[in-house]
């Protein structure tokens, strides 16, 4: 049987959703990213249109470079002790867009305030054109602090800013809706929650064609499984008609990568290990493809090599899925 | 799930008096609010209400065309009053309904395909409505394989299995359920399976409840379009758990507002 054969017709797309905002949006990028838009299930372009390509993004931190394991200090150097220079690192390493999380407001991570941290932004927006991804603390008290005043700080940049969840939603909506910018809604390894966060922010007043779900991330061979199967249940039923579902796809692949004991562990810790740096480099690598397969939309990532290799493979899967299109 | 709002018909009293009277506002309302609450589709019955159906469907239409693009299924059973409204309805129009028989299903068909409408085909034939499944698959193959040498697209086609009064036929419910599981299989993509649902309490007391229940058996057994009342809120909130319960949508805490968002008027 070939595999056209099984081609089924869809009702709806995943929305498309575009981050940034260049001069003529009366932005400062340099250029925009947009994502989603496909009629089908992931690459199965006989069925629909395969929508916009999987977007980039390097992570770049507000604080603790120096918590990065040894494989990425050796690539980033010195950019890892400054924000900015991190953020600049990232663009020449080819990202798409920058994901700076602010992790440094964590009470526990240095309790970074909301001056420093709107200050942070503007210098990051200024020293690189790429459109911005921020990511808060993940302390609802303390983000419901920061994330405000970064978003106002950033106002008319069309940055996508996370996280909402379905206990802490309210402060953020507002924020993004008064400032202009995309959600990032978070939901713990749960569809249901995942479409509850929608529809509570859709009830709050922001358009659901303007949200990112974050289903949230695991690396290879640690709940890998249960994501992908998520959010292959996501991408159904969005392109199945549900429209609190048919938000694309944030994953958080180097973060999750980059922790796991393969990614980490030294070169003879165990028989048949292998070398650590390419290890670690494909760890990372395979974690982000396979998201690919099941509808990722934007990967967060590390290793400039690991994006590199990323990037080919997309380009292999747009090609072939261009070979195949209905 | 495929729901036309039934309220619009001149059995209704208030129906019955705006048609006399001319008052749009009333159908107007009543088209309006079964939409909001989750109808896609609008059922156009005249009833007994008038003795120039031909005039007072026309004025429906038009009247409910007035304030919504939604598809209206033209329910009546006289074939001159069809064949003049339907070519004339603007937008998407169901023609509703039509019977088993070879002959007037050529006719209708050809109506539903030059006017590139849906159509319910009732499992109904000369001998009326059947006693048993076996008669009421036989009739449903037998429209769907006319629909499919007229050249009907199937997403335009319904079956409907035919329920009547549960105290007058206690037998009927059980045929019917058995009918839509069997004629779910007989195409693929298969037709839609459609029930006019207050048929089956006509006449009993306790009537909403044996609406809902006989709604979530037959959703069950494979029913996926419904000629119903929207506005009863009990029937649409077990609707919608049900197809949560068939996993035909995905739970959240907010399932009901969740799905209601979904329920937009449009074609089959």
């Amino acid at each position: 049987m070939k595999a056209s054969e099984t081609a089924q017709r869809w009702a709806a797309a995943i929305n498309t959703v575009t981050i940034g905002a260049t001069a003529a949006e009366k932005g400062t990028r340099g250029k925009v990213v947009t994502i989603g838009g496909a009629k089908c299930i992931p690459w199965m372009s006989y069925e629909g249109d395969i929508g916009n390509r999987p977007a980039i993004a390097l992570e770049v931190w507000d604080s603790r470079g120096e918590t990065w394991p040894a494989g990425l200090q050796s690539l980033y150097g010195d950019a890892l002790k400054d924000t900015v220079t991190w953020a600049k690192k990232a663009a020449e390493f080819g990202a798409d867009l920058i994901c700076l999380r602010l992790d440094g407001t964590h009470p526990d991570l240095g309790d970074r305030g909301a001056d420093e941290s709107v200050a942070l932004v503007k210098s990051v927006l200024a020293a690189v054109d790429l459109p911005l991804i921020i990511w808060g603390c993940g302390i609802a008290e303390k983000d419901n602090i920061v994330l405000p005043r970064v978003s106002e700080a950033a106002r008319g940049e069309n940055c996508l800013i996370g996280t909402a969840t379905d206990k802490n939603y309210r402060t953020l909506v507002a924020s993004c809706l008064a400032d202009g910018h995309k959600l990032l809604a978070e939901s713990p390894l749960d569809i249901n929650i995942a479409k509850q966060v929608n529809i509570l922010a859709h009830d709050a007043g922001f358009p659901l064609e303007n949200i990112v779900m974050f289903p949230t991330t695991a690396a290879m061979g640690y709940g890998f499984d249960y994501v992908l199967s998520i959010m292959e249940r996501g991408r159904l039923a969005g392109i199945g008609g549900d429209q609190l579902l048919m938000q694309p796809v944030l994953c958080d692949v180097g973060l999750e990568s980059w922790r796991v004991k393969e990614a980490n562990a030294g070169d003879d810790s165990m028989p048949g290990y292998g070398p650590l740096a390419e290890r670690a480099l494909m760890w990372e690598t395979l974690t982000a493809t396979n998201y690919l397969q099941a509808g990722g939309d934007i990967l967060v990532m590390r290793h400039p090599g690991a994006v590199k290799l990323v990037r080919d493979t997309i380009d292999k899967l747009v090609a072939g899925a261009k070979a195949l299109a209905a | 799930m495929y729901l036309i709002g039934e309220r619009i018909n001149g059995m209704f009293k208030n129906m019955r008096a705006a048609i006399g009277e001319k008052n749009k506002q009333v159908v107007q309302e009543v088209a309006l609010a079964q939409l909001k609450a989750g109808a896609q589709a609008l059922d156009i019955n005249v009833g007994p209400a008038s003795d120039k159906p031909l005039d007072a469907m026309m004025w429906l239409v038009e009247a409910v065309r007035e304030v919504t693009d939604a598809p209206l299924a033209i329910d009546t059973a006289k074939w001159e009053v069809m064949s003049a409204i339907v070519p004339k309805v603007p937008g998407h129009a169901i023609i509703n309904s039509c019977k088993a028989d070879e002959a007037e299903l050529d006719k209708y068909l050809k109506l539903a395909v030059d006017c590139k409408a849906s159509i319910i085909g009732l499992t109904i034939d000369q001998k009326g409505v059947p006693a048993d499944a076996e008669k009421r698959i036989e009739l449903g193959a037998t429209i769907a394989a006319k629909a499919q040498e007229a050249g009907l697209p199937m997403n335009h086609l319904f079956i409907d299995p035919i329920i009547i009064p549960v105290n007058v036929s206690p037998a009927t419910p059980k045929a019917v359920l058995s009918a839509l599981a069997a004629l779910k299989l007989i195409s693929d993509p298969p037709p839609h399976l459609v029930l006019g649902l207050s048929n089956v309490s006509q006449g009993c007391t306790e009537r909403k409840l044996i609406n809902r229940t006989m709604m979530s058996l037959a959703q069950s057994a494979g029913m996926d379009a419904l000629i119903a009342d929207p506005l009863d809120l009990d029937l649409m909130n077990a609707l919608v758990a049900a197809e949560l319960l068939l996993q035909r949508t995905i739970y959240c805490d907010s399932f009901i507002d969740a799905y209601k968002m979904g329920a937009k008027p449009g074609e089959p």
